[in-house]
């Protein structure tokens, strides 16, 4: 059993013991169980799997995140996350299609877009859709 | 002394400002709860992210460097300066565009530009001498993710461009509803994060992939946090200093109207004194 704390800039998402961890690191999925060797990485977008002290499995998106553990505790610092339940399946269909508008204007020609944030907006919006489908 | 229909109208039209102000006091105090609940769940976000770093800096024992704690040989200063759109808010504004003035002045050894944040800065700014690069406002009284993100990549792209070599905010920061304070910290370069003697656990740390990369996606991210915190601080400010004002105000309004109605019957006494003694006189007259 450890300690996961999860906070976003808006608040504090999850704060509770917790006996297992997954979570998508730069260099691929990486499980985290009690007395983890201290560890920080940087979080790819992707999805975050825990297990509470019931035996009840929470999955959930992250975007933008970074994972610190030291002391049998893991602090998660994302710019969002959501239960894969809460997902909100309109904004991110809509997301992703501003962005993949926003990416057609660019190739064909409007040169003012930043590419690599519409790309993300894809892979953030895609990322949603896909942990909403699969878990509901 | 003042007839008695114009002291009635004066007590009307305080009555009626102390209404406003009244109204505007309550306002600010709602949206002041809002604000403070904002600044408080934004801290742990920041703390710990002030943390990591310090672990980070603590774990991987040689200097790393990196274009966000570069320190350059300075020529070109940038401050950005966080004031409210709107007035009414006592000395709030003033008191930040003083300072920041005053800090302006003190440095005029550099070339210097300004961000404004807020209308009432803008104004201010661009009225006088100095160079006013971009201004953020129209905030309406919350704090806007998406402006503070569009505010952080114009700051960090200038930086590290070297269109400016370093960056400091002035804005008042929320000790509680009575007390502010005006502070100045530097924005950017980011000062090397505190190395952590005290951290007696095992520093052994994993780092996946390295420490560079994961400066490299920290530090933009620290830089968005810091600027959160100074915005959400800010606006918290200017809803208190607010409802002080607006507080203040209707106290001073209520004091008037007891004045006034004090002299309103005062007016009316006399008046009432001085018909009476038409009667009498009149009637004294019929008399003889």
């Amino acid at each position: 059993m450890f300690r996961l704390s999860i906070v976003t800039p808006e608040k504090i998402f999850y704060d509770d013991d917790i006996v297992s961890l997954v979570v998508p690191g730069t260099e691929g999925y990486l499980g985290v169980l009690s007395n983890h060797a201290p560890l920080i990485t940087a979080l790819k977008i992707g999805r975050i799997e825990f297990r509470d002290t019931n035996e009840e499995v929470s999955i959930l998106s992250v975007t933008n995140g970074f994972l610190e553990v030291s002391a049998n505790t893991a602090s998660l610092l994302c710019d969002a996350a959501e239960y894969a339940k809460d997902i909100d399946v309109a904004r991110a269909e809509s997301a992703l299609e501003k962005a993949q508008a926003k990416i057609a204007d660019y190739n064909n020609g409007q040169k003012d877009i930043d590419i690599k944030e519409e790309n993300l907006a894809v892979e953030r919006a895609k990322n949603r859709l896909k942990i909403h489908k699969e878990n509901s | 002394m003042a007839t008695l229909r114009e002291v009635k109208r004066r007590i009307k039209s305080v009555q009626s400002t102390t209404r406003i102000t009244k109204a505007m006091e309550m306002v600010a105090a709602s949206k002041l709860r809002r604000a403070q609940q904002l600044v408080e769940e934004a801290r742990p976000y920041s703390d710990k992210l002030d943390l990591m770093l310090s672990h980070l800096a603590t774990a991987s024992a040689e200097d790393i460097p990196h274009p966000y704690f570069e320190e350059r040989d300075v020529t070109k200063k940038t401050l950005v300066v966080i004031t409210s759109d709107r007035g009414l808010c006592g000395s709030y504004n003033a008191n930040v565009l003083r300072k920041a003035t005053e800090w302006l002045e003190a440095n005029k050894a550099f070339e210097l530009e300004v961000v404004t944040v807020g209308k009432k800065c803008n104004d201010y700014f661009k009225s006088r001498q100095w160079t006013v690069v971009e201004n953020f406002s129209d905030w309406a009284g919350v704090i806007n993710y998406d402006k503070v993100h569009d505010m952080v990549k114009l700051l960090t792209n200038r930086f590290l461009s070297g269109e400016t070599d370093e960056i400091d905010i002035f804005y008042t920061q929320f000790i509680s509803t009575v007390k502010y304070k005006i502070v100045n910290p530097r924005y950017l370069p980011i000062g090397k994060p505190d190395v952590d003697e005290e951290a007696g656990f095992n520093m052994d740390y994993i780092f996946e992939p390295d420490p560079e990369s994961i400066y490299d996606a920290i530090l933009p991210n620290y830089a968005t946090s810091k600027m959160i915190m100074a915005v959400a601080e800010a606006i918290a400010s200017e809803h208190g200093s607010r409802m002080m004002a607006m507080g203040n105000a209707t106290t001073n309004a209520e004091e008037m109207v007891d004045v006034l109605t004090l002299e309103y019957n005062k007016a009316r006494q006399a008046q009432i004194t001085k018909e009476l003694l038409e009667v009498v006189a009149g009637a004294e007259a019929l008399k003889t």
